[in-house]
């Protein structure tokens, strides 16, 4: 410790040396969040119109999808590592798993905020209810839906750097190998950049559904 | 399978919770510290971290929230904060206080779970002040009130379910948070899972795991049944509060 290296928070160096390795993960990072948040939609998303279909299971799935968020990331992944391994699929399960839980949550509580007048008038007009679903009251829990979305990604993009647990952290392995070599460099640029990541994805989220809902931005503005 | 039985009997073995020599270590400092082969030990090394990261968390959010909604700034302020703590990996934080002055350790956990206890906080404090109804405001003005026994007398109150609930949230996520602390040599129930990996004994993690996730809905089913407690009972009929 007498002569202390030079041990910056922020070096250009460390980049251009290592550009590579930092893609790698950051690519990795961003392929296994957008996965797991395109699973999870896709799974939540007749999750949440049954439990608007079938009204008494709306309360059971919200519950069930409350407490098992309360179980931690680290406690989840180590609860599947035993029987899925080591690696991306122990991760990817973990992140699916939790994004769904907020997925399913805020699309139920969309769909159930939607005026009832809206319905009723829709439903005087003769619509059925899957068709009352798809084009009334999918398009008025949208706003809600968009929350979820946003709060699941960016959340997602967090998660990840819990993988290192299993070995498959993304942009957290970079951090957890700079701490072990105390590499300060390389631990404020992986958190650089997922922090960047994360806006970014959410930016995009939110000008995706401000072409995708004209309405609100015209009621807003 | 192997690996529950494993999990069993680790969960089984009474040494496991007490530790093979008692619930604390001496360190090399004259000091002590908890021991790593007890699950009672590092539990309450847990609980102990979890508390600290809430109170330092609570000690500068709940009067900063308080004021800032009982005069209705800095909106835009909490959202900001709650967001970008939102996108902060924890991981993040744990490995840039580690690589610092502060240093590895349980001190480098305690902090980075406080600044993540924060927002919550901070924001179920704003909320609840702020969306207090302005017409219960302007009564309690009208009798006479001072602004400060506005603030104390008509407006906390009614925000009270709204802190506990924002406390609540921050303390659940604080004890999901504390086990990433073994990966930066810290103390806390997330050694046993850490330590299970790195030796290749997966019953011990899932057991561990299963004894951090009971121990996160221990207490938030704890801590739901206080919120409930402290909420006026006027108020409890519409406590279905969003946490």
């Amino acid at each position: 410790m007498s002569v202390a290296p030079d041990n910056p928070w922020l070096s250009w160096d460390y980049l251009e040396r290592n550009g590579s390795e930092v893609w790698l993960y950051g690519t990795q990072h961003l392929h296994v969040t957008l996965q797991a948040v395109g699973i999870a939609v896709l799974i939540a998303l007749p999750l949440a119109m049954l439990a608007r279909q079938v009204r008494w299971l709306s309360g059971p799935i919200l519950g069930i999808s409350g407490v098992l968020y309360t179980i931690p990331s680290f406690a989840l992944f180590a609860l599947l590592a035993p029987f899925t391994g080591i690696g991306r699929t122990t991760v990817l399960i973990g992140l699916v798993a939790y994004a769904l839980l907020v997925l399913v949550r805020n699309m139920v509580v969309g769909l159930e905020g939607v005026d009832p007048d809206v319905v009723d008038a829709a439903r005087g007009l003769g619509y059925g209810r899957i068709r009352l679903l798809l084009s009334v009251e999918l398009p008025n829990a949208l706003p809600s839906m968009v929350a979820g979305l946003r709060l699941a990604t960016v959340s997602t993009v967090a998660l990840v750097t819990v993988g290192v647990v299993v070995g498959y952290g993304g942009l957290g392995q970079l951090m957890f190998r700079g701490l072990q070599s105390d590499y300060r460099a390389q631990i404020a640029t992986a958190s650089l950049l997922c922090l960047a990541l994360a806006l970014v994805l959410d930016l995009l989220i939110v000008l995706a559904a401000r072409l995708a809902m004209p309405w609100v931005r015209r009621r807003t503005s | 399978m192997s690996t529950v039985g494993d999990a069993w009997e680790y969960l089984t073995t009474w040494e496991n919770w007490t530790g093979t020599a008692g619930l604390t270590r001496p360190t090399f400092d004259g000091g002590w510290r908890f021991a790593n082969d007890s699950i009672i030990a590092l539990g309450i090394e847990h609980l102990y971290m979890t508390a600290a990261a809430v109170a330092i968390a609570a000690a500068i959010a709940l009067p900063l929230g308080v004021y800032l909604g009982h005069v209705r700034r800095g909106a835009f302020l909490t959202v900001l904060i709650s967001n970008v703590s939102r996108a902060m990996p924890t991981l993040a934080l744990l490995t840039l206080f580690a690589a610092s002055a502060i240093g590895f350790g349980n001190r480098a956990v305690i902090i980075a779970a406080a600044i993540f206890a924060f927002p919550p906080i901070l924001t179920n404090a704003f909320t609840g002040m702020a969306d207090v109804d302005p017409d219960v405001r302007d009564a309690a003005t009208g009798q006479g009130m001072t602004r400060f026994q506005v603030a104390t007398r008509v407006e906390l109150p009614l925000a009270v379910p709204l802190i506990a609930a924002g406390l609540r949230t921050s303390a659940v996520q604080t004890v999901a948070t504390v086990p990433l602390a073994a990966l930066v040599a810290g103390g806390g129930l997330g050694v046993i899972i850490n330590t299970g990996i790195a030796t290749q004994r997966y019953g011990q993690v899932l057991a561990g795991g299963i004894i951090v996730a009971t121990l996160s809905m221990v207490v938030d089913a704890l801590l739901g049944r206080l919120q409930r407690r402290v909420t006026p009972a006027p108020l409890r009929a519409s406590s279905r509060v969003a946490s």
